[in-house]
């Protein structure tokens, strides 16, 4: 069943989470991917525009796509667990398509 | 949960599987069996037994000695076996080890410092709602690093490593040597693990005691999980289940005898362990190292696992999929004289299927009629189901028809036998699309076979080499009416597959309609007649295209009068190739279809203009634009005149349809002698190593490429002087170029070569050694020792000629079976994970938790099965509407 709680964006004790994980050593990433023609452009919404399409789907945060934090793209444009990242990607049916995901801390 | 009414909804809130305690067990356990026999000699049940009359009452009139139940109320009751040493539960092997791993060898604590596992513990308390998979990870966190740890930090007692062997065995890595922990240590430490620690191990210890998971104690299900049979012998046959536990308890009662007789440890041991693989047996008979329990030595038994698992599973086999009633099954036979959207049905099987009528001032005479009839003659009826009463009237039995017919009232149900007229689903297997399953209208036929007419044979891929086909009927109106408007034949002409028709011409349809529209065809006033009224056409005729000597008709003239009055249609013919090719009106070969306002000017009618599964043809722009009623119409007359112009004409294949004149056989053969000596020069050239390889291939990869292009070519310019020397209006090149059936491959293996047969693609080399046949010497390169055939199916093949054809055949065989299963388990997967999801009204695609999983349908939101051939729009098509032309 869907939890009809009030609207709210995933909050975290993610500071507490990465204590208590042994952390994994990061890689550096090359900036350049984001250049890279196969990745299309992440942006993470503001509060208020995440509240705008959450409203307009009608769905909680975690009812959208996830996305990890390891995602090397979500790494680099420094989205934190609970954002919702825009994604604009070319489509052979639409030409171009707008598809939204949430940032998931695994 | 207690309802007042057994029938009000209710909801589950959760379901939550735990361990089943050695407590629980004994609570519900109503005998404990000690005895592996059954039976008593004098047949009665063993007290103590796996037939102890308090596992539930199960004869007739028997009352159960546990709930005082007869046996249609008395539920069953469980038993148990007390096992004399603990067993471990395989399943549980891994959960136990990981345990094991992390936890104080000596106080049970886990081996994480008190702090950090506090600390870690509220951080999953808190974790575990809002991220599940976060607080799993933090798990196998946790277990990485209690294992690891060396030492305890509560009592400070060293750690040993545990070696786990699948499914039951650990060894403790001790500094004296390697030692196995038996099933009574296993048990010790388990029980001393505190309920904190658990948890932090992924474990509910309320409803799982990890020492649960080593059983003391084995429940018996009652009979009615195990039923015994009786054989026509009068010999009792006992469940798998039962013969298996019947093991269980022979080797526990052994192993007691044992213990209690003092007998030497490892005898002890040694029927220790067999308890434990007889046990692990009858949980799943199919684990790996376990000794198998089998049915005196052979089958082996079907046990609790085996109940469950795979396509005749419990699961797959009576949750997913259940048997039904009002269905039938037979072979399917063509009958090109009814319409798309029916069926014919046997007498026989209308007979038995039935629809309930309820009887109302309407319907009352009718029915009547039908209970007159009884249940032998058709239309008649098999049950009345009274109202008032509320009995059920069997009318095999209740042969009183009169009176019963008579004392009809307002609200009985009637069941009648299926008629002319009522809808009904029929299927063919392999079900792999939604055209698999379609609503057709009933005919009541004589004979034994189901009748369908050939144009819904693609959509179904049926044939009538022995097809059989499955027939359901709705018996509700909400269902009748559903399958009328969702399912009938009609509504599927379109296809969401390709986004074109799926039903449609194929084979003779498609000659046929050649053969009407093809300019060479004039028709007499008679023969007209004879067309026309095959259609059904009711209406006149045309002025004629030839008036003198006779009054004659075109074949274009006839189509005409079918087609829609403002339809514009253009497009190529499947004839449009070869010397016939063009590519607008400007069309001296009739192979450019102009049909303009509803009138069929030039073109032939090939496969390109009503075949099935051909997007953009004529048949698809009349489904799209004029709607599937037109559609069908089209499909149930101008369809049905192909068939007749076909057999007023008649078209057949001789002997001397494939003979080509000796000229071009010696052209041929010359033909075969040049690339022959172009080939050995290529041979000679490899052996001298002269050969110029193709880049990224070995020598001899190069040399068989090059060879199989060359016999690739031979065998093209072959057919083509084959084709060249045919007369173009014989019955198998028509249909050859029509599409109809066969393609210029084909002919060419008829009339001129074979060709090269491949296995894998590549020339025939196995069989002996260097050598493919004894015919050949070793190492012997040239085309006809590696699988090239010269001979065709006109004149005959030599035998190694055949030998090498059956090779290259023998392998598409075995590939369509392998690709067909594996399809099938694709498809079984694919459905699997989409079976769920939902277009809603919001054009998002989502699961049934309203979880997104595309944010519009296909990313454009277009139903592919109204488009044209996956494009939304026809830009030419809007471009030449408006245009007027
Ligand atoms: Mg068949
Ligand atoms: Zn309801
Ligand atoms: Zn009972
Ligand atoms: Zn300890």
């Amino acid at each position: 069943m869907v939890n009809t709680n009030k609207v709210q964006l995933l909050q975290l004790p993610l500071a507490e989470v990465v204590e208590g994980l042994p952390s994994k050593s990061v890689k550096k990433i090359d900036k350049r991917i984001l250049k890279h023609e196969l990745v299309p452009e992440h942006r993470v919404l503001t509060l208020e525009e995440a509240a705008e399409v959450l409203g307009r789907l009608r769905v909680k945060p975690w009812q959208l796509p996830h996305i990890s934090i390891n995602d090397p793209v979500i790494s680099l444009i420094g989205a934190k667990p609970g954002d919702i990242i825009e994604i604009k990607r070319k489509s052979p049916t639409a030409g171009e398509t707008i598809t939204y995901r949430v940032v998931v801390p695994y | 949960m207690r309802r007042v009414n057994e029938n009000e909804p209710y909801m589950l809130h959760k379901i939550k599987f735990g361990v089943l305690s050695p407590h629980e067990i004994m609570k519900m356990s109503r005998v404990t069996v000690v005895r592996p026999d059954i039976y008593e000699s004098d047949g009665t049940p063993v007290t103590g037994g796996l037939r102890d009359p308090h596992f539930g009452a199960i004869e007739p009139g028997e009352r159960c000695p546990v709930c005082g139940n007869t046996r249609e109320e008395c539920p069953g009751h469980f038993g148990k076996i007390d096992l004399a040493r603990p067993v471990i539960v395989p399943h549980y092997g891994e959960t136990i080890y990981h345990i094991l791993q992390s936890t104080c060898r000596v106080c049970g604590r886990i081996l994480i410092p008190q702090k950090r596992a506090e600390y870690l513990l509220n951080l999953y308390d808190r974790l575990r709602d809002k991220w599940p998979r976060l607080a799993e990870n933090l798990i196998a966190e946790v277990k990485k690093e209690a294992s690891s740890a060396t030492e305890c930090p509560y009592c400070g007692a060293r750690q040993f490593k545990i070696r786990f062997v699948k499914p039951f065995t650990y060894y403790e890595d001790k500094p004296e040597g390697e030692t196995r922990l038996n099933p009574i240590d296993v048990r010790e430490r388990l029980e001393r693990t505190l309920d904190d620690d658990l948890r932090l191990l992924g474990i509910d210890p309320v409803k799982s005691r990890p020492e649960w998971m080593v059983i003391t104690v084995l429940p018996v299900p009652p009979l009615s999980v195990r039923p015994s049979i009786t054989l026509e012998t009068g010999f009792r046959a006992e469940d798998d289940l039962t013969h298996a536990l019947a093991e269980i308890v022979r080797q526990n009662e052994r192993l007691k005898t044992f213990i209690t007789s003092n007998a030497p440890e490892t005898m002890i041991e040694d029927a220790w362990l067999t308890l434990q693989h007889v046990v692990s047996a009858y949980i799943d008979n199919e684990l790996p190292n376990i000794y198998q329990l089998t049915h005196r030595r052979k089958r082996p038994l079907k046990t609790l696992a085996q109940r469950l698992k795979g396509k005749e599973g419990r699961l797959r086999g009576n949750l997913s999929g259940k048997r039904v009633n009002f269905s039938a099954r037979t072979v399917i036979s063509p009958d090109p004289l009814i319409g798309i959207n029916e069926v014919g049905v046997p007498m026989e099987i209308a007979k038995i299927l039935t629809v309930p009528l309820r009887v109302t001032p309407y319907n009352i005479e009718e029915a009547r009629k039908y209970i007159l009839n009884g249940p032998d003659k058709w239309p008649g009826a098999t049950y009345v189901y009274k109202v008032r009463s509320g009995k059920k009237i069997d009318l095999r039995y209740f042969r009183n028809y009169k009176q019963l017919a008579e004392s009809l009232e307002i609200g009985d149900i009637v069941e009648r036998h299926l008629i002319d007229g009522d809808i009904v689903l029929f299927n063919r297997q392999p079900s792999l699309h939604r055209m698999s399953i379609m609503g057709h209208i009933v005919r009541v036929m004589p004979y034994k076979t189901f009748r369908l007419n050939l144009l819904v044979c693609p959509p179904y891929n049926a044939d009538f080499d022995g097809d059989e086909m499955n027939l359901h009927v709705p018996r509700s109106y909400e269902a009748m009416v559903e399958a009328k408007e969702l399912l009938l034949v009609q509504k599927h002409i379109l296809t969401p597959r390709y986004g074109g028709p799926i039903i449609g011409g194929r084979q003779d349809y498609i000659s046929g309609a050649y053969l009407l529209t093809v300019k060479t065809s004039l028709f007499t006033e008679d023969e007209v007649a004879r067309i026309l009224s095959r259609a059904g056409y009711e209406g006149g005729l045309p002025e004629p295209a030839i008036i003198k000597p006779r009054r004659m008709w075109t074949g274009k003239q006839l189509v005409s009068l079918f087609l829609p009055k403002d339809l514009n249609f253009k497009g190529k013919a499947k004839i449009n190739a070869g010397t016939l090719k063009c590519d607008d009106e400007d069309c001296f070969h009739d192979s450019y279809i102009v049909v303009d306002n509803g009138k069929h000017l030039m073109g032939v009618l090939d496969k390109n203009a009503i075949g099935a599964e051909k997007p953009e043809n004529l048949l698809h722009l009349i489904a799209l634009e004029y709607g599937d009623e037109e559609a069908r119409k089209l499909l149930d007359t101008l369809f049905k005149s192909f068939i007749r112009v076909l057999e007023m004409r008649g078209l057949t294949m001789a002997l001397s349809d494939v003979d080509i004149p000796e000229s071009a056989k010696d052209e041929i053969r010359k033909l075969t002698e040049e690339y022959k000596k172009r080939i050995e020069d290529m041979i000679k050239e490899y052996r001298e190593g002269k050969l110029e390889p193709i880049p990224g291939r070995t020598l001899e990869e190069s040399l068989e490429l090059k060879i199989i292009q060359e016999l690739q070519k031979l065998r093209e310019e072959a057919g083509s002087i084959a084709v060249n020397n045919m007369d173009p209006f014989n019955d198998i090149f028509i249909m050859a170029r029509t599409g109809a059936r066969g393609g210029e491959v084909n002919i060419t293996q008829m009339a001129a070569m074979l060709g090269q047969q491949t296995v894998r693609g590549r020339r025939i080399t196995r069989g002996f050694r260097k050598r493919t046949l004894p015919h050949f010497r070793e190492g012997d390169l040239s085309p006809e020792a590696r699988g090239f055939v010269k001979g065709n199916f006109r004149d005959g093949l030599r035998p190694t000629e055949v030998f090498f054809h059956a090779a290259g055949g023998r392998e598409g065989l075995v590939d369509t079976a392998v690709k067909t299963s594996q399809s099938g388990y694709m498809q079984r997967r694919l459905i699997n994970a989409l079976q769920d999801l939902v277009v809603s009204y919001d054009g998002t695609v989502r699961d049934t938790w309203g979880n997104i999983i595309q944010f519009k349908y296909g990313e454009d939101g277009v139903d592919p099965m109204v488009t044209h051939h996956g494009k939304p729009v026809n830009i030419d098509l809007i471009i030449d509407k408006v245009r007027g032309k």
